[in-house]
């Protein structure tokens, strides 16, 4: 049976791991290379580099981060943040990674979603989807969103007055208007091989994925959702692939800061007869 | 030394970096006349199939593909390149393939919540013992991503099984010195690695005999 994976996703800026909150107060976490050997070695099933290098000329340092981690680490490696045409794809995949994932230029222009499926292969284009409540009361009408994929009223939760899920770009900072289910359904029918949905409600709060929302875009799509933002615990990782439906779970911080390693959440979902592929660890030297 | 063989479709270089790590050197094969030097080959592929076999047969890889395959040398598929091994694919229509192997390509039947392409790790099933999984247990998890399978008429050539939803497929064929595999050994971490190098060992044996 299909393994759910468990993925870490290391923030790289200026071609070092940094962990901070909310870019804030970035701390250096070492050479990306040796943090990804770690996760290897620990029994990572994919690896996500996000760059967040915020100044053009800095980008070509992540292909060299690529290429010395493809030299070394055999699984499949991601890398998101910034990318805008063609040609980042294809330098980067000749860098040696195996998927890009792509956010603010898919909604500023679905057709690049198509042309990189189609140039590349669906198996490597990977659409990341930023949703966040908004209150319909008060919320603001976003001009120029095709009428099919508009956001419609939703229950909030705890029976609170209706919002809409509302996909956000830049970061999170701006909305879109779009629906994050009908978002979903049509960046599958673009090509897109794959969804990381990144609840901006959930993210950065330790108190779990946003169930609701994940459930409901892996219900309306057909290819795989990656769970993203909210991972404090493990069992936060076991609901994302149970009750939320997703093929993968991932995170950051709780891998970061050691509170729980990889092979420990895998245990904790084999444990809960969730089907993960777990390997013998190397031998602890006391 | 291995020829990895270039058609025009897809990243050669992690199959290249793989071997390299491994301490086998790797060289990347243009054109059909440059195959002969290598004592074994790689058929790659990511992509579709139509467009696939089309530069293979621009590139006139066919013919001397199938002399290299009967003259004994190894050959192993990967991914694309194990479904372009079979008679007819019917990825987007039907295609005419290689015709290495008896067989078809044909793609995954939908079933509620099953997610495709079936991508991610799975386990293999040993249906029959092969020197590539030597080293290798019994339902070790590699690394797939497609949504296509081949059917082998032969099943004598099922080497490994591996199940999506309900749906079980071959994952490993295997048909004297002609290999495959459905997934990506060069994605595999350790087992992956082990199967690549079983398959060096493959050739290295083969050369020495044939010689």
């Amino acid at each position: 049976m299909l393994a759910k994976r468990i993925i870490p996703c290391l923030d790289v800026h200026a071609g070092r791991v940094v962990k901070g909150v909310n870019f804030l107060n970035l701390r250096d976490a070492g050479d990306p290379v040796d943090v990804a050997s770690r996760y290897e070695s620990e029994g990572a099933d994919e690896l996500v580099f996000l760059d967040i290098t915020a100044s053009h000329e800095e980008r070509d340092i992540i292909l060299d981060v690529v290429q010395r981690t493809s030299e070394v680490i055999f699984m499949p490696l991601t890398v998101g943040g910034g990318i805008r045409t063609l040609e980042d794809i294809r330098r980067l995949l000749s860098a040696g990674c195996d998927k890009v994932s792509i956010n603010s230029a898919a909604v500023k222009d679905p057709e690049f979603v198509r042309e990189a499926a189609l140039r590349f292969g669906s198996q490597c284009i990977v659409v990341n989807i930023d949703p966040k409540r908004v209150p319909v009361a008060g919320a603001e009408a976003i001009p120029g969103v095709r009428e099919d994929l508009a956001v419609i009223p939703r229950p909030g939760r705890d029976g609170s007055e209706e919002v809409y899920w509302d996909v956000h770009i830049n970061g999170g900072r701006k909305p879109t208007g779009l629906d994050a289910v009908k978002w979903a359904r049509e960046v599958e029918q673009l090509g897109a091989g794959e969804i990381v949905l990144t609840s901006m409600d959930a993210d950065g709060t330790k108190d779990g994925f946003d169930i609701e929302i994940t459930k409901a875009v892996s219900d309306a799509v057909g290819i795989p959702v990656i769970a993203s933002g909210g991972a404090g615990h493990p069992s936060h990782l076991y609901e994302a692939v149970t009750s939320g439906g997703a093929s993968a779970a991932l995170a950051a911080s709780i891998f970061h800061y050691g509170e729980f390693s990889i092979d420990e959440t895998k245990q904790y979902l084999q444990e809960r007869n969730v089907p993960v592929r777990r390997i013998p660890l190397p031998a602890k030297s006391e | 030394m291995i020829g990895i063989i270039d058609y025009g479709m897809g990243n050669l270089r992690s199959v290249q970096k793989a071997f390299e790590f491994l301490g086998v050197p790797a060289q990347i094969v243009s054109r059909p006349n440059e195959m002969e030097q290598f004592p074994g080959l790689i058929l790659p592929g990511v992509g579709a199939f139509r467009d696939a076999i089309q530069e293979i047969r621009q590139k006139d890889f066919p013919t001397a593909l199938r002399d290299s395959v009967d003259s004994g040398k190894p050959l192993l598929g990967i991914c694309l390149g194990l479904q372009l091994l079979f008679e007819t694919s019917y990825e987007d229509g039907e295609y005419e393939g290689l015709g290495l192997i008896d067989g078809d390509v044909v793609r995954f039947q939908n079933e509620p919540e099953l997610k495709i392409p079936h991508m991610g790790w799975n386990a293999v099933d040993t249906v029959q013992a092969h020197p590539l999984l030597e080293g290798i247990s019994n339902e070790s998890h590699f690394y797939f991503v497609h949504s296509f399978f081949v059917r082998p008429t032969d099943r004598e050539t099922v080497i490994g099984q591996t199940t999506h939803g309900t749906q079980p497929f071959a994952s490993i064929v295997a048909k004297g010195n002609l290999m495959a595999t459905q997934f990506h050994p060069e994605k595999s971490q350790r087992v992956g690695l082990q199967l690549l190098r079983n398959y060096a060992n493959l050739v290295e044996e083969s050369a020495t005999i044939r010689s």
